[in-house]
């Protein structure tokens, strides 16, 4: 205890130093460009709202003096307890009360009040005053004007762009100025675009017939190769598959098994054939309400029918069904839409302009399906879809559902929309209770998105959805590839482009790209294309001192991100590089390895999944998305990886960075086994196995240095084993795949040792 | 002090740090994890070259343990005895009384709200002459080692947002929880293990699942992010090396490894690189580190008798109690228990009975074993649910049966240690255990208090994300001083 007061000492000097060290970064951020236009949207309300609206804001119990700031109706009546003065007089810095006290140096007046610890940096004062000299206008919430399409801007270096989205990138860098990164070695590039593209890393063939193509277009070809591989349909699929909840399990309490993967087939397909994405999403709203509807469009509405179903007995009806209804509106709220709409489900929602009356609207929608709450408990077969459902012949399975992978005769059958004859009648839910009827509803959408003059079926809404006066639909989805490829979204919050959401950091080119995307047809190869082929894209991930002061979270994209493939693609690279791959597409779900007891400990103990029986062979070796995902009990290595547990419709993922994801890699008998087979296949047929397997497995040559290191601790490990054979035996028993016969145990147990300890490298599991 | 700064600081401190130090990484300890603790002497750290974690005041506990009650156990048949409610069994619960309190979607069809009283019988214990119902023998045996609090009252009404709540501040999103912020805000005592550790029980009653988002870092770092334990063979998920391979060879492995990201690093310049190296030693500590402490089979037959048989039965509450204790005791900041079934909508009775069976115990056991180890001043434990449950019954009432929905207008806690009253009954409600009348205690306010005792301001301990400074108080919290010793 007696070292306190010292140690307390040293700590309020170097929080003096740091808080320095702050207010000098304010005093240069005051010297930050200001914009030609300040914006209400981007540049005010930020400010207004983290240091004013508190006091000054919606909520009229803590409002002070009277004052509202967040309208402008009520900003610039004259002030109730400064007679004479305004809030804000348009065109007037000097004139405005707000602008004044931001300004003064009196303690006693200034606001914000020096007790609230809030403090406007010179820069967001400025703003605020060239706001005012340029009219103080309030807009609207800028997600919900339609997105205009601006002409790319001029930029400081000609040369550099490589299609129009690095004009919008580069003028963000020449504002916070800074330069782009140079372009990324062509190794890492072609690993960079496998895995956006197929979420598989390059082989070995692909990495040199690209190091050897030095054409110009070389680079271009291969997107367009890797955009027509298979592959891409799944890659495209895990990122759907969270967006519609799929699982193979129904949730609840009992957790029973059931049968919705020809839905994810098709979903592989359909991104495979470049279904627009206009087209795409209707299939799966409407398909069933389509003038002839056809199997497979019957078969897309699967998409709402993935929700989660309870076989619980003795549940009161009523309340699950409105329960499934509630999961379709808000799936499709933040889904399509990317607003947090089920905010508006027991009261008028807090922030966006969303009443509860609309929210029952576009739940009236979804409430006619002819379904109960429960259709029956845990059972057989027949319990594995539930109705309305549709049955997939074997001979359909030949003919026009071909891309369904069905591996047997059984009876097969899946959840699929269907509406009564006569729809149910909607109310509002009052509180959001499930019988709580308050007034009738039609069905409707929310009107500060945009009115709604369609025929009031999903078929409607659909065509709502789509309509180029939609403010919503093409930004959400543009920002959503966008995230895939850059790691986060153009609007950060994916999910929310509310008022309570991140604003855009390029919202010029966000608006171009969604017009852009509309104006083309809704074309996802197109947009990927788009992406990928940018410059911005092709930028190494490289990040200097500089740069990481500048712009620590690479807001401006002044160098490539860097980040961590997700759950089922490191599963997938591990699989593939080490070629135990089993290149099938689709199919029933799989259950690769999985430690002990996690679903006996979880159970009720009654349905097919009350145990696991883990799968054999080729069911090993399937990519992640196939991994069966049980939604009590998910998949234990993926949800380490971040993966989600399809709970509720999932838009963005964590990324985070933890030691039990070092202990799946380093101990996951599925890594294991990869290890040891292919340092059994790189004995067999190759002289140097530590820089092939390094090269297989980071795509790229190593380095002297690394090559150097890596051979020292081969040769330490052969050494090692050769006076341990016995160990050699024990470490070589990892997962089924058979050993070569006659194998050298010793040499291929020091071998694996070294592809483990690749497959655990940091660049191996990263996009870099 | 603004905690934001600080942290700025010690990351810029810790980056310098790896680089240094990142060749042969083996023993050396590394990043927040380790930063040692304030009062057991901070040398070390001030040799490296970056300061300890500090709280903001001296504080009165190191650590918690948080016994969470998940379900909602009910305050009428445990802490908060109103004989009124068996003397008015079957009438009526007056307008006056509920003044407008929204129900849930189970009780909100009925048409009549009876009012019902506890089943279980109630006495007075200790020096506060504090009621306890017979059904928490045990607990009412340490009466004068609690503090127990009668008007807890929350905003939320369901399981997920009032657990969320509870643990997070808020009722939606990604928040950091609690232990996460504690993690963050004092780093760990001990370099071989997570600052802060989850560990689950489910019990026979009605159960309610937990998720992994109340153990999240949310938008703070993920090394505070909660790491699930469980006593067993395999304590934690992909710990154990496969046959053939020990520690030496694990250690070597490492070695290589740590050298190898290490060269990314200084290519890159990414901080995730430093962090993947951190994770790793972690992951390696832990592997040997936890064997250790989950190894309940040395324990005396004495700590087996105080705990109860079921602490030897992995995945047990009792067993999570005593791996608490043993978490704790190694510098774990802030371990975390779920126990599930505590949701008794029907069948009260019945289910209360046997999850008070699986908890009384082995609850009252962790304080007496810290007690007699000289822990329990400077750890704080805690026993909660997320809400209360109605003075009126759900579904049909007989003599021997009944139920009881969620409220969220009052409900009990029991806080013991780390500089908490002893022997203290705080708060009341009215007679019909319906509304707070004295002394409220909001869930902030109990945050802000659980971050006081541990020498942290919770209005200082922010973290701006998405350009808005948050807090575990979110906006709210004042610091409960009449609880405090």
């Amino acid at each position: 205890m007696l070292h306190l007061p010292r140690l307390a000492f040293a700590a309020a000097c170097i929080l003096t130093i740091t808080a320095c060290h702050q207010r000098n970064r304010h005093e240069e951020a005051g010297k930050l460009k200001l914009p030609e236009e300040v914006d209400y949207n981007f540049h005010i309300r930020p400010i207004l709202s983290d240091k004013c609206f508190t006091c000054h804001g919606p909520d009229a119990n803590k409002r002070e003096a009277g004052l509202r700031l967040d309208i402008g109706d009520s900003a610039f009546k004259a002030l109730r307890e400064t007679p004479g003065a305004f809030a804000f007089v348009p065109g007037k810095p000097h004139q405005s009360e707000v602008y004044r006290r931001i300004t003064t140096s009196d303690t006693s007046q200034r606001m914000p009040p020096v007790g609230s610890n809030l403090r406007l940096t010179e820069h967001e004062i400025a703003l605020i005053g060239k706001w005012i000299q340029q009219g103080a206008k309030y807009k609207p919430h800028w997600a919900f004007v339609p997105p205009k399409s601006t002409a790319p801007p001029k930029v400081s270096n000609e040369k550099w762009p490589h299609n129009d989205i690095d004009r919008f990138i580069l003028q963000g860098m020449d504002n916070a100025g800074l330069q782009p990164n140079p372009e990324a070695d062509r190794e890492r590039l072609l690993k960079r675009l496998c895995l956006d593209l197929t979420g598989l890393p390059p082989t070995v063939e692909m990495m040199d017939r690209f190091l050897a193509d030095s054409n110009p277009d070389a680079y271009e070809k291969m997107v367009d190769t890797l955009l027509a591989m298979p592959q891409y349909g799944e890659k495209m699929a895990v990122h759907w598959m969270d967006v519609a909840r799929y699982a193979d399990s129904h949730g609840y309490q009992d957790d029973n098994y059931r049968s919705q993967w020809p839905w994810r087939d098709w979903v592989i397909h359909a991104f495979n054939v470049n279904m627009p994405y206009d087209r795409f999403v209707t299939w799966q709203l409407a398909g069933d309400l389509m003038p002839n509807a056809t199997r497979e469009q019957l078969l897309a509405t699967g998409f709402n029918r993935n929700h989660k179903i309870t076989e619980e007995g003795g549940v009161i009806d009523e309340e699950y069904r409105v329960e499934y209804v509630s999961d379709r509106t808000n799936t499709f709220g933040k889904a399509f839409l990317g607003v947090t709409i089920e905010c508006a489900h027991c009261h008028d929602h807090k922030y966006d302009p969303f009443s509860q009356k609309e929210y029952y609207q576009l739940y009236a929608f979804f409430n006619s399906v002819k379904e109960v709450g429960l259709q029956s408990t845990v059972g057989g077969p027949e319990t594995y879809a539930k109705k309305p459902y549709t049955e997939i012949s074997n001979e359909e399975v030949k003919d026009v559902l071909s891309f369904i992978n069905k591996p047997d005769t059984n009876r097969l059958i899946v959840s699929v929309m269907g509406d009564l004859d006569t729809a149910r009648k909607s109310y509002i839910l009052t509180r959001g209770v499930y019988d709580a009827h308050g007034a009738e509803v039609v069905p409707g959408t929310p009107r500060s998105i945009l009115s709604f003059n369609y025929a009031p079926n999903r078929l409607g809404l659909a065509q709502w959805l789509f309509s180029e006066r939609n403010p919503l639909t093409a930004r959400v989805f543009v920002n959503r590839m966008w995230q895939e490829v850059f790691g986060k979204g153009i609007v950060k919050t994916s999910g929310d482009f509310g008022m309570q959401g991140e604003l855009p950091s390029h919202p010029a080119l966000l608006d171009w790209l969604a017009v852009d995307f509309m104006q083309h047809g809704w074309d996802i190869k197109r947009l990927m294309k788009q992406l990928v082929t940018s410059a911005t894209y092709r930028q190494s991930a490289v990040v200097s001192k500089e740069k990481m002061q500048a712009d620590p979270d690479n807001v401006w994209l002044s160098r490539a991100p860097r980040f961590r493939l997700p759950a089922e693609f490191v599963r997938d690279l591990v699989l593939s590089s080490s070629g135990l791959l089993v290149k099938k597409i689709g199919g029933p779900s799989v259950k690769p390895y999985q430690p002990k007891g996690l679903w006996e400990l979880a159970t009720s103990g009654r349905g097919i999944l009350a145990r696991y029986q883990q799968d054999h062979g080729e069911s090993l070796y399937r990519r992640g998305l196939y991994t069966f995902i049980k939604r009590t009990v998910p998949p234990p290595s993926q949800m380490i990886f971040d993966g989600s547990n399809r709970d509720q419709c999932e838009v963005k993922r964590l990324t985070t960075n933890t030691p039990l994801q070092a202990l799946v890699m380093l101990n996951d008998p599925q890594v294991l086994e990869a290890s040891r087979v292919l340092a059994a296949k790189l004995l067999q047929d190759n002289a140097e196995p530590v820089g092939q397997a390094f090269r297989m497995i980071v795509c790229r040559r190593p380095n002297a240095k690394e090559l150097a290191l890596l051979q020292e601790y081969y040769k330490t490990q052969q050494a090692h084993f050769r006076e341990q054979p016995a160990e050699a035996g024990k470490i070589l028993a990892a997962g089924e795949y058979p050993l070569p016969e006659n194998a050298d145990k010793p040499a291929i147990a020091a071998l694996m040792q070294v592809v483990t300890t690749i497959y655990n490298l940091e660049e191996t599991l990263s996009k870099s | 002090m603004d905690k934001e700064f600080l942290e700025h600081g010690l990351n810029m401190n810790r980056r310098k740090f790896l680089s240094r130090l990142s060749l042969g990484l083996g023993s050396v300890a590394l990043g927040s994890l380790l930063i040692p603790d304030l009062l057991s002497g901070g040398s070390d750290a001030e040799e490296m070259g970056f300061p300890p974690g500090i709280p903001h005041f001296a504080p009165k506990a190191k650590r918690v343990i948080y016994l969470f009650q998940n379900g909602a156990p009910s305050q009428l048949e445990s802490f908060d005895y109103k004989p009124m409610l068996r003397q008015m069994m079957g009438q009526e619960l007056p307008a006056s009384v509920r003044r407008g309190q929204r129900l849930t979607g189970m009780t909100s069809g009925q048409s009549s709200f009876p009012l019902v009283g506890s089943f279980y019988d109630f006495k007075q214990y200790g020096q506060a002459r504090a009621w306890i119902s017979d059904l928490f023998p045990y607990t009412a045996k340490v009466v004068d080692d609690i503090c127990i609090i009668r008007s807890m009252f929350t905003e939320a009404i369901n399981h997920d947002p009032a657990l969320t709540f509870f643990q997070t501040g808020a009722q939606q999103g990604n928040r950091p929880s609690m232990g996460a912020w504690l993690s963050y805000g004092l780093g760990s005592e001990n370099k071989n293990l997570p600052a802060f550790c989850v560990l689950l029980s489910r019990g026979r009653g009605n159960g309610q699942g937990v998720y992994s988002k109340l153990w999240t870092n949310g938008f703070l770092d993920s090394i505070h992010q909660g790491v699930q334990f469980s006593s067993g063979e395999s304590p934690v998920l992909y710990l154990n090396n496969p046959p053939g391979m020990d520690s030496t060879g694990r250690r070597k492995m490492l070695d290589k490894l740590a050298e190898l990201n290490d060269m990314s690093y200084k290519e890159f310049g990414d901080p995730e690189i430093s962090t993947k190296i951190r994770q790793y030693e972690m992951a390696y500590r832990m592997q040997t580190a936890v064997p250790d402490i989950t190894d309940l089979s040395k324990e005396s037959d004495d700590i087996i008798k105080l705990y109860g048989p079921n602490c030897l039965v992995p995945g047990t509450f009792a067993s999570n109690c005593l791996l608490a204790r043993k978490l704790s005791e190694n510098g774990v900041r802030f371990v975390q228990l779920y126990h599930q079934g505590w949701d008794q909508h029907g069948n009260l009775p019945n289910e209360m009975a046997g999850q008070a069976r699986d908890v009384d115990q082995a609850s009252a056991a962790l304080i007496t074993d810290l007690k007699q180890r000289g822990l329990l001043d400077e750890t704080l434990v805690i026993w909660g649910g997320e809400f209360g449950r109605t003075n009126y019954c759900q579904g049909k009432m007989t003599a021997e049966n009944y139920g009881r929905d969620h409220h969220p207008r009052c409900f009990s806690v029991w806080m013991a240690g780390g500089g908490v009253k002893p022997g203290v009954v705080y708060g009341e409600t009215d007679d019909f255990g319906y509304n707070i009348v004295k002394d409220p205690v909001h869930v902030h306010d109990f945050q802000a208090t659980v971050l006081h005792l541990l020498g942290l301001n919770h209005e200082k301990l922010v973290f701006k994300h998405l350009g808005r400074r948050y807090r575990l108080t979110d906006v709210a919290g004042k610091v409960v001083d009449n609880l405090i010793a």
